[in-house]
């Protein structure tokens, strides 16, 4: 019974890790500039197709295209950003919704042209196909895998957040954008290198989690709402808001999909929604003035 | 946005100016009669396209002229659907009063949640109706016993409209049914954009606080708009339930919601007709696009969607009426 608690709770947390990994970017940029994205999923499935294309036709070993996934979803948020996100900040949260709707639409069609339309399935490691004992209960490797390093993704990005002068100028930016400007931190500058960093930790997530969440062309559509209802519930522009959100609603549903089966995303919805109807805002969010 | 005639200030001359019938509305309408008789072989498409086309006005009214953009407005729609479609399927077959009562059920759950929604804006509106809809669709698909499921409602028997016309497969019955409804509940709309509490919905669209001391209510206005807004959702949800005999699972899901938003920002919000001319581009377009290759109408859906935002951002209707504006200065110039 412990042990079965336990496993859950841990299913659970590498799931929220995952989550989080894959909203936080989204959040800040929510946060910063009151973007409203919702072709951040798209970056993530992109992530995840980039892994399988270069596993799969170049051979590259698993683990080293992590990085690649980083970089490569880094620069295409920039490139995007600069040319396209950048017209809309002053246009309304309607706009900005249309368009990535738009953008969203077109990337399921890019994706099936380019990689057909269904599952993509991903021969991992063998160490990451184990089980490994923890003691009171076993665990999959892969998802050990997936908390520690998205564990150690979190620790570092809470301290670059916390501790750094990046951090302390995207902080100050996110309380007060007119103030940050006269203080001389170029808002601009920052934007793009927050959504680039944003868009490369989504990316990353999308590349470890091919074999947690699935990979089709319908990913950014259905992972959209997930992704949302965490930098709502968290609060956009909160990392500590975003990350308690991520781990909240990766226990719930591990745990309401493993007791309640028949109720499916249900209770992730209506938990959302009962936190949404108590705290408009979000957990950690500010109201808007 | 429409803000005509700001200089004549008296508000009961502004109001009468402005619910003038003017030629191109006649011959909208008078076209969609004739479209009866134009293309007699597309009456199932066109009764269609009046259904979402009476979707999209119902978010018209929030968004073109209260401002409020909804991410989730396919749950009343699909409330709508789902009600009419088990009251068929109880034996209630009367078209009419099934379809009056589907809307007030809508309409009802419409009131319930503006009651908590009349207290946010913008980014937080968006994404609590975003959570409204999903939860709306997930209790559908998971609550199989009533709502059929994925498999959906079939068998809703309908009497005849009157006891007299039936609904036959050719169309005709449901075309003629959806174009009457569709007509009575835009001159509802039209009037009430025309009424000073569509003056008050405008105020509040563009300044909430100088609304606020002028003495109109937001909290109220919102909560009116939104039970409006989703009875009229509902009433359409349940038109097509009615002309088609079918209820799915679609009809709640998050690509409906996108769609109407799509169709009302294509055809050009705040305008009444936008909604119609974005539903009929839009699904004459799906038509097209999707025999061709049915994938790839999600890429040219999200380019239109793309291209409409950066270049045409007051829709169709807008488009027209600039061309309009271009001739006419032409032809006084010459």
């Amino acid at each position: 019974m412990i042990a079965s608690v336990l496993e859950l709770l841990f299913n659970g947390l590498a799931y929220g890790i995952v989550l989080f990994l894959i909203a936080c970017g989204l959040s800040i940029t929510m946060g910063l500039m009151g973007f409203t994205n919702l072709a951040h999923g798209s970056i993530v499935m992109f992530g995840g197709y980039l892994v399988v294309a270069l596993m799969k036709s170049f051979g590259w070993p698993f683990l080293a295209t992590i990085p690649a996934a980083f970089v490569v979803c880094a620069l295409v948020g920039a490139a995007f950003e600069r040319l396209l996100f950048r017209r809309l900040y002053a246009a309304g949260e309607l706009n900005q919704v249309l368009l990535t709707i738009g953008l969203v639409f077109m990337s399921v069609a890019i994706a099936t042209y380019l990689w057909g339309a269904g599952q993509q399935p991903l021969q991992m490691p063998s160490f990451l196909n184990a089980r490994v004992s923890l003691g009171l209960f076993e665990v999959s490797s892969y998802r050990l895998f997936l908390l520690l390093v998205g564990g150690a993704m979190t620790v570092l990005l809470v301290l670059v957040f916390e501790r750094s002068n990046l951090g302390a100028q995207v902080r100050a930016a996110v309380d007060n954008r007119q103030m940050a400007m006269s203080c001389g931190i170029n808002v601009d500058r920052l934007f793009t290198a927050v959504f680039a960093v944003g868009c490369g930790i989504a990316g990353t997530g999308g590349a470890l989690s091919v074999n947690l969440l699935g990979l089709d062309p319908s990913f950014p559509l259905r992972y959209l709402v997930f992704i949302l209802i965490v930098v709502t519930v968290g609060g956009s522009g909160s990392i500590w808001g975003t990350l308690t959100a991520a781990l909240l609603l990766g226990i719930c549903d591990v745990f309401s999909k493993y007791y309640v089966p028949e109720a499916g995303a249900f209770t992730i919805f209506a938990i959302a929604a009962l936190i949404l109807f108590w705290q408009p805002q979000g957990l950690f969010g500010r109201a808007v003035t | 946005m429409t803000m005509v005639a700001l200089k004549s200030l008296e508000p009961q001359r502004l109001l009468a100016a402005r619910s003038r019938w003017r030629p191109a509305e006649i011959a909208f309408w008078s076209f969609m009669v004739a479209s009866y008789f134009l293309f007699p072989g597309y009456l199932v498409l066109i009764s269609q396209i009046l259904v979402a086309g009476l979707f999209a006005l119902s978010l018209d009214l929030m968004l073109g002229y209260g401002g409020m953009p909804s991410l989730g407005h396919a749950a009343f729609f699909g409330l709508g659907a789902y009600a009419a479609g088990l009251l068929g399927q109880m034996g209630w077959g009367e078209p009419i009063s099934g379809l009056l009562l589907s809307g007030a059920i809508a309409g009802i759950f419409g009131l319930l949640c503006s009651l908590f929604l009349s207290r946010l804006r913008t980014t937080a509106f968006l994404m609590v109706t975003l959570t409204l809809g999903l939860l709306l669709r997930e209790f559908a698909n998971r609550w199989s016993g009533l709502t059929g499921g994925d498999d959906g409602l079939s068998d809703i028997a309908l009497r005849p409209l009157f006891g007299v016309f039936r609904f036959d497969l050719s169309g005709n019955t449901a075309f003629w049914y959806s174009l009457c409804v569709v007509f009575i509940v835009f001159l509802l709309v039209r009037r009430l954009v025309h009424s000073p509490f569509g003056l008050a919905l405008e105020a509040m669209r563009e300044n909430e606080r100088r609304a606020a001391a002028l003495g109109i209510s937001p909290r109220l206005v919102v909560i009116a708009v939104f039970t409006l807004s989703s009875a009229i959702a509902g009433i359409a949800g349940a038109l097509l339930t009615q002309t088609t005999s079918f209820v799915a699972l679609e009809v709640l899901s998050f690509e409906r919601s996108a769609g109407v938003l799509i169709m009302l920002v294509l055809g050009g919000v705040g305008t009444l007709y936008g909604a119609f001319v974005g539903a009929a581009v839009y699904l004459v377009a799906r038509d097209v696009l999707s025999t061709l290759d049915p994938v790839y109408w999600y890429f040219w859906l999200g380019l239109i969607i793309v291209m409409v935002v950066l270049f045409a951002n007051d829709g169709l209707v807008g488009l027209l009426r600039r061309l309009q504006a271009w001739a006419v200065r032409r032809w006084e110039a010459a």
